[in-house]
């Protein structure tokens, strides 16, 4: 039965996808959603390292970052193979995981946090100061798209198939993951890192595979990004964006996939909408993200059931 | 000589921002403290300080006036900060506490960004221009009132803690907030004076600043980091660890612009804590409260 | 041939001796109690034997083989396998991932093939979940399987956490102080379940204050007294034991 209903599953997203695709006008709403898309395969992956292992990541902008330069460099400057370049910056970002994370994630809490941070900043200044490399702060132009065996994905609508193909396949991988041996082990890292030690879980060695597995994706969204967008500046890759990742994390409900979804979509079209408010644009979002963490910790969904929950309670004079 | 010159310019230049990193890594250090949060809008109140001050002045009161007014005013702002977007959240784990004070500083920076725009204001320096020679470097007059002045708010930040009444009140309840509460301290209170407070020696860092780098509207985002980068490396327990790591931190940053790269003179902090927290957490001279949520 | 052997196992904390020269062994498939007043060391010997601390002297052999040093999820591998003295469940997660936590150490689906869900891993999946539901049967909570960890009743917890360890399959189970918190009937059924747990070949080193519960349960027991072993025998040796009626038993065993 449940594979069935799992397949199911599969064949509405595809649908969805495909529906979406090829109705949607203009290539404004194109862009937008190929931008949700790419924002949801970092969350995805960030959402595995801090909702289920709860871990902390204040810089997986980096990740993201070197995989958009890694794909750019490679295949403007370079002329080398999209999908080659793709997994030229899944080794950096993977490299660059392992380097950072194995002192690391010996660190608790806050700690954790501000080692992820302090690493983050260096790479969006490396980024920045290589400029012979990187084109420097006003950004790398002129990348091409990508391409599969002499196959070019140039059109914002190939990009668009392209972006959530990897999200339909990402998503398959996370959900075994979570439903997995390893999910559940990480899970009882969460809960308990001395109980699942005591139950013979490597409990370092997996928290540093599933912060590489989580720096991966995030690489993979930025190769999407570098060759959908065509251009790429570090200023996307700051200390903001990092903090933006997890916030979409948190809105969308730590430890839910799904909410993965939700989180990106919210986060990603809010600056949009509130584009109209012109210089107050920041000031709003800044009170948003307040707000929303003040008073829906748990997350948008689970945080407004609470609401209703709450309201009802009171409704029946308990 | 010369490079005796050279390197006295370095540690002179070390020592006026080191200082001034010092004082805001005291206010994240006073807050950590006492509620075990990292409050990401410490930098926007250093960035407040200077561009109140810059305009209190202008609007015609005289320096010391409008150095006082700007402190209080941002320090009122620090109050009720906390009692609007702490308070509020005091159960909330540390992510959503993150989260919400970094939204606290984007709010306080879009603010100073519709307030003020994107100029950058001077303020003249607090008794002059004319730079000192000594062995063949120099020194601004405004360098040394930051390390006077840094010095004695650290002194009498100590004296306050460790002599006067509110100040064990303070550090009782983040020791141990229920045991605090059962002599009567209202915890809550004192959560809001380290707010107020932090906010204080922020607003006094931006002013102090001010003469030197301008007041400009996203000056506080780097600033605070690096203040907190600052704390980290002295440790977050003790005021004098966190200035020394504020001053070790400037003499780092002068010396590798000076002799490496200038471009690179901002990872120079980050590099730093990354190094002090994968050897030596705690910090380098810190107890550092055993926090580890 | 001991199971387990402690020679002169010492360890102190910033100049306090916790536990000092303390030599002991277990026999395969005995029950072995160790017992002593609060703070004599139980928990920190404990947490030597398991790798949560590593002696400052001494040698922990587990089956010939050297054990202090090794990390605790190493010693698990092993075959030692643990309770604890304040419950540590997997709260968010149900009462039958909690025992399929425990069964880690005897599956092997890593990343790759879970994430692609290769078929031998469904199959390895469907194993750890029957295996885990019998140790939930052997317990008595096979019908709070899918129920929220934390929901649970004390008594419960200490259940589960006892068939997560067993799901491990281990050679020595270390109960630590198992009977806390439980009242009569539910002892009572701990004693059954340890004398069940010894018939599947298991041995048992187990830490405990109720006395009846210890003295009818355990074969030989070990006394601990600040750090140090104090004595070491069948329960009637230690009942008559001077020393040790002075440092612990009294009033106590006389009920």
């Amino acid at each position: 039965m449940k594979r069935a209903h799992r397949w199911l599953q599969a064949l509405l997203f595809s649908l969805l996808v495909v529906l979406a695709g090829s109705l949607l006008p203009g290539t404004y709403y194109v862009t937008l959603l190929n931008l949700i898309g790419i924002h949801i395969i970092i969350v995805l992956g960030l959402n595995l390292l801090m909702g289920y292992a709860g871990q902390i990541s204040l810089g997986h902008a980096a990740f993201f970052g070197l995989g958009a330069y890694a794909s750019g460099i490679l295949t403007a400057t370079y002329k080398v193979e999209p999908v080659l370049a793709l997994a030229a910056g899944l080794l950096l970002s993977a490299g660059v995981a392992i380097l950072v994370g194995i002192p690391a994630l010996k660190l608790k809490g806050y700690y954790l946090a501000m080692a992820t941070l302090g690493f983050g900043i260096i790479v969006a200044i490396a980024l920045q100061q290589l400029d012979w490399l990187t084109g420097g702060p006003s950004g790398f132009m002129g990348i091409p798209p990508f391409s599969l065996f002499g196959w070019q994905f140039q059109s914002p609508t190939a990009g668009f198939f392209l972006v959530w193909a990897m999200v339909g396949f990402l998503l398959f991988l996370s959900l075994n993951i979570v439903d997995s041996r390893l999910g559940r082990a990480l899970r009882a890292i969460h809960d308990s890192e001395t109980a699942a030690l005591a139950m013979g879980v490597d409990a370092q060695r997996l928290k540093l595979l599933i912060f590489v597995v989580s720096a991966l994706y995030a690489s993979l969204a930025g190769s999407l990004l570098a060759h959908t967008t065509n251009f790429i500046a570090p200023s996307s890759f700051g200390f903001m964006f990092s903090i933006k990742l997890v916030t979409m994390v948190v809105v969308g409900g730590m430890a839910s996939i799904w909410g993965s979804f939700l989180g990106a979509a919210v986060l990603t079209v809010l600056p949009e909408l509130l584009a109209v408010f012109h210089d107050l644009e920041v000031v709003i979002f800044g009170l948003i993200l307040m707000v929303v963490m003040i008073f829906l910790p748990r997350g948008l969904v689970r945080g407004l059931l609470d609401l209703w929950e709450y309201r009802q309670r009171k409704k029946q004079g308990r | 000589m010369e490079k005796l010159a050279e390197f006295l310019q370095y540690i002179f230049s070390g020592l006026t921002n080191g200082a001034i990193y010092g004082l805001i890594g005291l206010g994240f250090s006073i807050i950590f403290h006492a509620t075990a949060i990292i409050n990401f809008a410490q930098g926007e109140f250093v960035m407040l300080g200077a561009l109140v001050v810059i305009g209190f002045y202008a609007w015609g009161l005289s320096l010391p006036v409008a150095l006082g007014l700007a402190v209080i005013l941002v320090t009122v702002l620090g109050l009720v900060f906390e009692r609007l977007a702490i308070r509020p959240a005091r159960d909330a784990t540390p992510i959503s506490l993150i989260i919400i004070t970094v939204g606290g500083g984007v709010l306080l920076k879009g603010l100073a960004m519709v307030f003020w725009g994107k100029d950058a204001y001077t303020l003249p320096p607090f008794s002059g221009q004319a730079p000192f020679v000594v062995a063949g470097a120099t020194i601004l007059p405004q360098s040394l009132w930051i390390m006077g002045l840094t010095l004695l708010l650290v002194v009498g930040l100590e004296g306050f803690l460790r002599g006067t009444i509110l100040g064990k009140a303070l550090r009782a309840a983040s020791y141990n907030p229920v045991a605090a509460r059962l002599v009567g301290i209202r915890v809550s209170q004192m959560v809001q004076f380290s707010f107020g407070l932090s906010a204080a020696f922020g607003a006094a860092a931006g002013a102090l600043i001010a003469p030197i780098t301008m007041g400009v509207y996203d000056m506080g985002t780097m600033l605070g980091l690096k203040g907190f980068c600052a704390a980290v490396i002295g440790g977050l327990g003790s005021s004098s660890g966190v200035v020394l790591g504020g001053v070790l931190l400037g003499i780092a940053e002068a010396l590798a612009s000076g002799l490496i790269s200038s471009g690179y003179r901002d990872a120079v902090a980050f590099l730093i804590l990354l190094l002090v927290l994968f050897f030596r957490p705690q910090g380098l001279i810190g107890r550092g409260p055993e926090r580890t949520s | 041939m001991a199971l387990l052997s402690l020679q002169a196992v010492g360890i102190s904390f910033g100049g306090l001796q916790a536990v000092k020269q303390v030599s002991f062994q277990i026999q395969p498939n005995q029950i072995k109690a160790l017992i002593g007043p609060n703070g004599a060391g139980k928990t920190t010997l404990f947490n030597l034997i398991t790798g949560m601390l590593t002696p400052d002297h001494g040698v922990i052999t587990f089956l010939d083989q050297p054990i202090q040093g090794l990390q605790p999820f190493q010693i698990a591998a092993r075959g030692i396998s643990r309770t604890f003295q304040i419950v540590q469940l997997f709260g968010h997660m149900t009462v039958l991932e909690n025992v399929m936590v425990g069964r880690h150490l005897r599956s092997r689906a890593g990343l790759v093939a879970a994430a692609l869900r290769l078929p031998w891993t469904r199959r390895e999946e469907a194993d750890i979940r029957s295996r885990s539901l019998e140790w939930l049967q052997f317990v008595g909570l096979a019908d709070r399987a899918a129920e929220y960890a934390a929901n649970l009743p004390l008594g419960h917890q200490r259940l589960l956490e006892i068939a997560r360890a067993l799901a491990t399959e281990p050679k020595l189970l270390l109960l630590d102080e198992p009977a806390a918190g439980l009242d009569i009937a539910e002892t009572e059924g701990l004693k059954d379940f340890i004398f069940a747990i010894r018939e599947r070949g298991i041995t048992v080193l187990l830490v405990e204050h109720d006395m009846s519960l210890t003295m009818e349960v355990a074969e030989e027991i070990v006394v601990l007294d600040h750090g140090e072993l104090l004595a070491e025998g069948t329960p009637r040796d230690i009942q008559r034991h001077p020393d040790v009626i002075a440092a612990y038993l009294g009033r106590d065993w006389e009920k």
